[in-house]
């Protein structure tokens, strides 16, 4: 009895050894725990045996029984992790092919660079207006002290349509708007396209300046080179990036400087206009020159966009050649 | 301008190099160009005097001359120059020695003569323009000498660019002003002696008040010679400030305008007819100008006239009949003073900006005239003799342009520069500068110098404390701000986002000009007038647009002769609208204009313009790509207006030519039209120079702006129902009209109406459609039962039967 138990025993760890699938595994314990199974037809021989052997027999058999029960839960993980190993394997990709996807959009240089700077200055508190491109001589000069027949009018080949309306040579004309219909103290900024009649390898018919406006109580020429060389540092973020201010003329402004920077002990570049707010612009817009005072700056957007991001050439921006445009997705 | 560095060191001389001072002049604001070497770049050139001189042989037109030029020896050198004589000192390239142009002197045979080197001209040297014949050098210049350092090439020609209010600085003796002050030393002792008169003749001027003229020196010169040469260092700083010597009446003229800053001209006395009349010209007037041309004058234009009529333009071209030319003896100079409101835009109505309008236009120092009279007087004398007589000097002495004084306070002074002013530091710059300067108290009373024009208010002065110290000395602060906070509108979308969106779904932003070709204008819109410009920079950048779609459709044709045959691109920017195309435009709501009006009947309008060609994708291993169409775009035009859920946006009818009729929309904002959608008029394809129609849209921008704030409802806890609908209507049934008859019969169970599939072919009969529709039902406050449900579903057929003839398909 107990030989035919081990044999059993060995027989069991055999099947199930050999069991191959779920199924075959299922067989197997049919074949060993069902109802006609082997271990179960022990167990009934059980009732054949003398009463006094019966308890170390049964005793015997469970065992067995508990043995056999634990390696088929064993076989079944086996199992379970070959056929999920099978199922994956069979559902490998090939990871390195590209992702299914669309088109790639793209914002244009300029909407970058222009949010850029708009993000910058709002985090001082200047908020972004808009004016009419197609502007009124008020607006775009005699507001700006600029009277008919100044000489600055000659650096600003304007666009004409008639006497009267001509498209804007800058920004400031956004100024004048916004300081008629709003009382100080102002911090705005302007974007926008604005023209000259100029056109070549450096010059383009249409381009883009941001305006920059504050108006305060106390304002002077030391606040203005702070913020600006505080943006120029921050637009820029180069290690090597030095900035200057020279003296300069804008009917609009007074005093007035020019900014340049140098990267990398590069050539000078000229880069933005800048001034002291001119009496004249304040009496023309109603402002008490005698409360405030102010700064107002004109950036140019393309020229900022070409040295941030390495563009030679200024006409690549109007040509939306989308293999140039494409490389500032 | 551009002038001699020596010459400026001559009237004031810092001790520091030469791009330290290019650097002070540019901080000064007197912005520096660039600085290059006066020497043209030539070597081993040096005097020589032509001692010996006979005829080639061989050659008529050449002659060996044997040339002293310090050594020993004579030097044989063959020479074609027709001026070449006994006598003559000029100048000689020796043996390997190198011209400007790069060629290598060499000794050589001219036809079997032996030429150790070459007679040089002025132009071979780079030394002139124009080339007539070798160099003639006066009488004391130094045999066998180099001939660098007898021009005093040693220098170097600094190129300023100076802003229009700098007037004064269109001098040496202005630049040197400037410099004084940045250098705090004395400008160099420059006397200007008169000259005594010679003789008594006066030539009469007479100035009519209305001209530009408010002061009129005038002299005559007797008897000058001008055929003598100017001297060598007068005609070298002239050629250094890229002026060319004419004769020694010219120069001089020219030179002291260099020098002082006054324009000046030499009449030949002989030519004039009666007395100067300075007037305005009469309308029509003609003019032979000194550079040959001959101009139509206009009425508001000042001349100097005698009794033949006008003889020059005030301050800007004399004319020829009054030229000095080689047979001239008597000169009259004028030194004047014309204003310059009365001078600017003449020059460039009459197409001829020179030295001197330029000068005339920016101001032109109003106590200059009789000083720089004496000077040139002087300087003619010395090259060309002559006897002066006395100087006529009238002016206008109640209108010359002299600034007032005005008060400097210090407290503005801190103000307007933002730290505290050193009351000696800005005495002292001040002073430096010519400015009249009287303390009081904290204060100052300050007059601009006569040369000043720049000068007139008190942030004028409070400049020039900053500029000479230098902006770059002054700290950076920042203002006290006290922040307010700003509107953060949750219903108003805006343009970034929208830009982002198209850009998630694939698009690329362009930016095109808002000029264009008149023709295609006409062809997108043919009933719109777009606005011309009258000066345009070229045909194709003619009228401001009226719609976005040109600068598209040019973006899509250059794209695909680069071979990009896929693009989805779109445009945020303005079109613009004469008043009167505005209330025809039935394509875009007035409601939705910007408020961007500067009246003169002009809309200027705010749009979004998109446009989709090519593949409906990229071409990848995963999916068949097919050809973008119709409802690619409207889709995503849709997603874009789910922003704008503050207004009923609807799809309907379009009429617009420009877009194909079969496959065009119009967008719908509250019922009223914003913008359209379709694909692009295949008829138009030629004329726009295209060969593939895209799927365009165009919309006023701020239909896309308003919306709606979320208010949220509560969501049922009952489960929803879904019916399908397959029906069979008339092809010419709209999806629209469907839902619409969905939605008026339908009761609130009904939660939402999709197509979910659409055929026309074998299966249906012709002139028919099958369309397949779900309906999701619910209910808020139970579960529906199935006899509510069919109910509603029976009602919803019955309606489309009844209304659109639909049929229930098996």
């Amino acid at each position: 009895m107990a030989l035919d138990l081990e044999q059993l025993l060995d027989d069991a760890k055999n099947m199930i050894a050999d069991a191959a699938s779920p199924d075959a595994l299922e067989a197997t314990r049919v074949e060993l725990l069902g109802k006609k199974g082997k271990l179960t037809d022990a167990l009934k021989a059980i009732g054949q045996l003398p009463k006094e052997e019966k308890p170390a027999a049964g005793q015997a058999v469970n065992k067995i029984k508990v043995q056999v029960q634990e390696l088929l839960e064993q076989r079944k993980l086996i199992l379970e992790q070959h056929a999920l190993a099978e199922k994956l394997a069979a559902d490998a990709l090939d990871v390195s092919l590209p992702g299914r996807t669309g088109f790639s959009g793209g914002l244009h240089p300029v909407t970058l660079t222009i949010e850029r700077i708009c993000a910058l200055f709002g985090s001082l508190g200047f908020t972004t207006v808009h004016g009419p491109e197609i502007e009124d001589d008020h607006h775009n000069f005699e507001a700006l002290n600029i009277p008919a027949h100044h000489p600055a009018r000659a650096m600003h080949d304007t666009f004409y349509f008639d006497a009267t309306r001509l498209l804007r040579t800058h920004t400031s004309s956004v100024q004048i708007r916004h300081m008629t219909a709003n009382k100080p103290p102002l911090r705005i900024l302007a974007p926008g396209r604005v023209y000259r009649c100029d056109s070549d390898q450096t010059h383009s018919p249409m381009f883009h300046q941001v305006e920059g406006l504050l108006v305060d109580k106390d304002v002077g020429l030391t606040d203005l080179m702070g913020h600006l060389e505080g943006f120029l540092l921050r637009f820029f973020d180069q290690d090597d990036c030095e900035i200057r201010f020279r003296p300069s003329y804008f009917p609009f402004t007074e005093p007035s400087a020019e900014v340049d920077i140098r990267i990398n002990k590069g050539p000078w570049l000229e880069v933005l206009g800048s001034g002291v707010v001119h009496p004249a612009v304040f009496r023309s817009v109603g402002i008490d020159n005698e409360e405030f005072t102010g700064y107002a700056f004109g950036l140019g957007v393309e020229r900022l966009a070409m040295l941030r991001y390495g563009v030679k050439d200024l006409r690549l921006f109007f040509e939306n050649d989308m293999r140039f445009l494409a490389q500032f997705h | 301008m551009k002038f001699s560095e020596n010459w400026l060191r001559e009237w004031v001389n810092p001790s520091v190099d030469s791009a330290t001072l290019a650097d002070q002049l540019t901080f000064l604001g007197l912005e520096v160009d660039e600085v290059l070497p006066a020497h043209p770049g030539f070597s081993n050139v040096v005097v020589a005097r032509i001692d010996k001189i006979r005829p080639h042989p061989d050659a008529k037109k050449l002659r060996i001359c044997e040339v002293d030029c310090g050594m020993s020896d004579l030097v044989q050198v063959v020479c074609g120059a027709p001026n070449a004589r006994l006598g003559l000192i000029t100048a000689l390239a020796q043996v390997g020695g190198v011209l400007p142009n790069g060629m290598k002197i060499k000794a050589a045979k001219l036809r079997g003569e032996d030429s150790s080197g070459m007679l040089c001209s002025a132009a071979e040297l780079g030394l002139s323009e124009s080339n007539d014949g070798i160099m003639e050098l006066p009488d004391n210049a130094p045999i066998g000498e180099p001939l660098s350092g007898f021009l005093e090439l040693n220098d170097n020609v600094i190129d300023i660019e100076l802003t229009p209010d700098r007037g004064d600085c269109l001098s040496i003796r202005g630049i040197a002003r400037d410099v004084c002050a940045k250098n705090d030393v004395s400008m160099l002792l420059h006397e200007i002696t008169n000259v005594p008169s010679q003789h008594e003749q006066l030539w009469p001027v007479r100035v009519e008040p209305s001209s530009s003229c408010v002061r009129y020196c005038g002299r005559v010169v007797q008897n000058v010679d001008v055929s003598q040469a100017s001297p060598v260092w007068m005609t070298e700083r002239l050629r250094r400030a890229g002026v060319r010597s004419i004769n020694p009446a010219v120069d001089v003229t020219n030179y002291v305008m260099l020098e002082l800053g006054q324009p000046m001209h030499a009449f030949d006395l002989d030519k004039l007819q009666g007395p100067i009349q300075v007037r305005l010209a009469g309308e029509g007037e003609s003019l032979e100008l000194l550079d040959g041309r001959t101009v139509k004058l206009s009425g508001d234009t000042t001349v100097i006239a005698d009794d033949s009529g006008a003889i020059g333009i005030a301050g800007i071209m004399g004319g020829n009949s009054t030229a000095v030319d080689e047979n001239t003896t008597n000169i009259l100079f004028e030194a004047a003073l014309f204003l310059p409101e009365k001078t600017i835009g003449k020059p460039r109505q009459y197409g001829c900006h020179t030295e001197s309008s330029h000068r005339f236009e920016r101001g032109v120092d109003p106590k200059l005239q009789k000083e720089a009279m004496e000077y040139a007087t002087g300087l003619l004398m010395n090259i060309a003799g002559g006897e002066p007589g006395p100087v006529s000097d009238w002016q206008d002495s109640t209108n010359l342009p002299l600034g007032e004084s005005v008060r400097l306070r210090r407290s503005r002074l801190k103000r307007i520069i933002g730290v505290e002013p050193d009351a000696k530091n800005v005495e002292q710059i001040l002073k430096r500068l010519g400015i009249g300067i009287e303390r009081h108290g904290d204060d100052w009373q300050v007059k601009p110098p006569s040369y000043r024009y720049d000068l007139r208010i008190e942030e004028d002065f409070i400049e020039e404390v900053a500029r000479v110290n230098g902006f770059d000395a002054l700290p950076r602060t920042s203002p006290v701000h006290r922040p307010v906070f700003q509107d953060v509108k949750e219903t108003f979308v805006p343009p970034l986002a929208i830009k982002q969106q198209l850009q998630h779904r694939g698009y690329q932003e362009v930016v095109t000009y808002s000029f264009v070709d008149a023709d295609q204008q006409n062809t997108l819109r043919p009933d719109l007038a777009a606005l011309p410009l009258a000066n345009p920079i070229s045909n194709d950048l003619a009228v401001m647009r009226t719609t976005l779609l040109g600068g598209l459709l040019d973006t899509q044709r250059r794209n695909q002769s680069r071979q990009v045959t896929s693009l989805r691109i779109f445009e945020m920017g303005l079109r613009f609208l004469q008043a009167s195309d505005s209330v025809t435009d039935t394509i875009m709501d007035a409601d939705f204009h910007d408020d961007l009006q500067i009246g003169h009947g002009l809309i200027q309008q705010s749009m979004l313009a998109g446009l989709a060609v090519g593949q409906d994708k990229p071409e990848g291993w995963s999916a068949k790509t097919r050809e973008v169409d119709f409802f690619d775009m409207k889709a995503d035009l849709v997603a874009l207006l789910s922003h704008a859920s503050g207004s009923n946006i609807s799809f309907g009818a379009s009429a617009l030519d420009t877009l194909h009729p079969g496959q065009r929309a119009s967008v719908l904002a509250n019922g009223k039209p914003v913008g359209y959608i379709g694909r692009l008029n295949p008829g138009l394809l030629k004329a726009v120079d295209l060969n593939e129609a895209p799927i365009v849209f165009e919309i006023a921008l701020k239909a896309l702006q308003a919306a709606k704030l979320p208010a949220a409802s509560e969501l049922s806890k009952f489960p929803q129902v879904r019916r399908d609908l397959a029906l069979q209507v008339d092809s010419q049934i709209a999806w629209a009209d469907i839902a619409a008859c969905i939605h008026d019969v339908a009761g609130p169970m009904v939660q939402s109406v999709t197509p979910f599939d659409v055929y026309a072919g074998d299966k249906v009969a012709d002139g028919k459609k099958s369309v397949a529709i779900s309906l999701i039902l619910q209910d808020f406050s139970r579960t529906l039962e199935d006899q509510e449900v069919e109910a509603e579903v029976a009602r919803v057929l019955e309606a489309l039967t009844t209304s659109l003839g639909a049929e229930l398909r098996a």
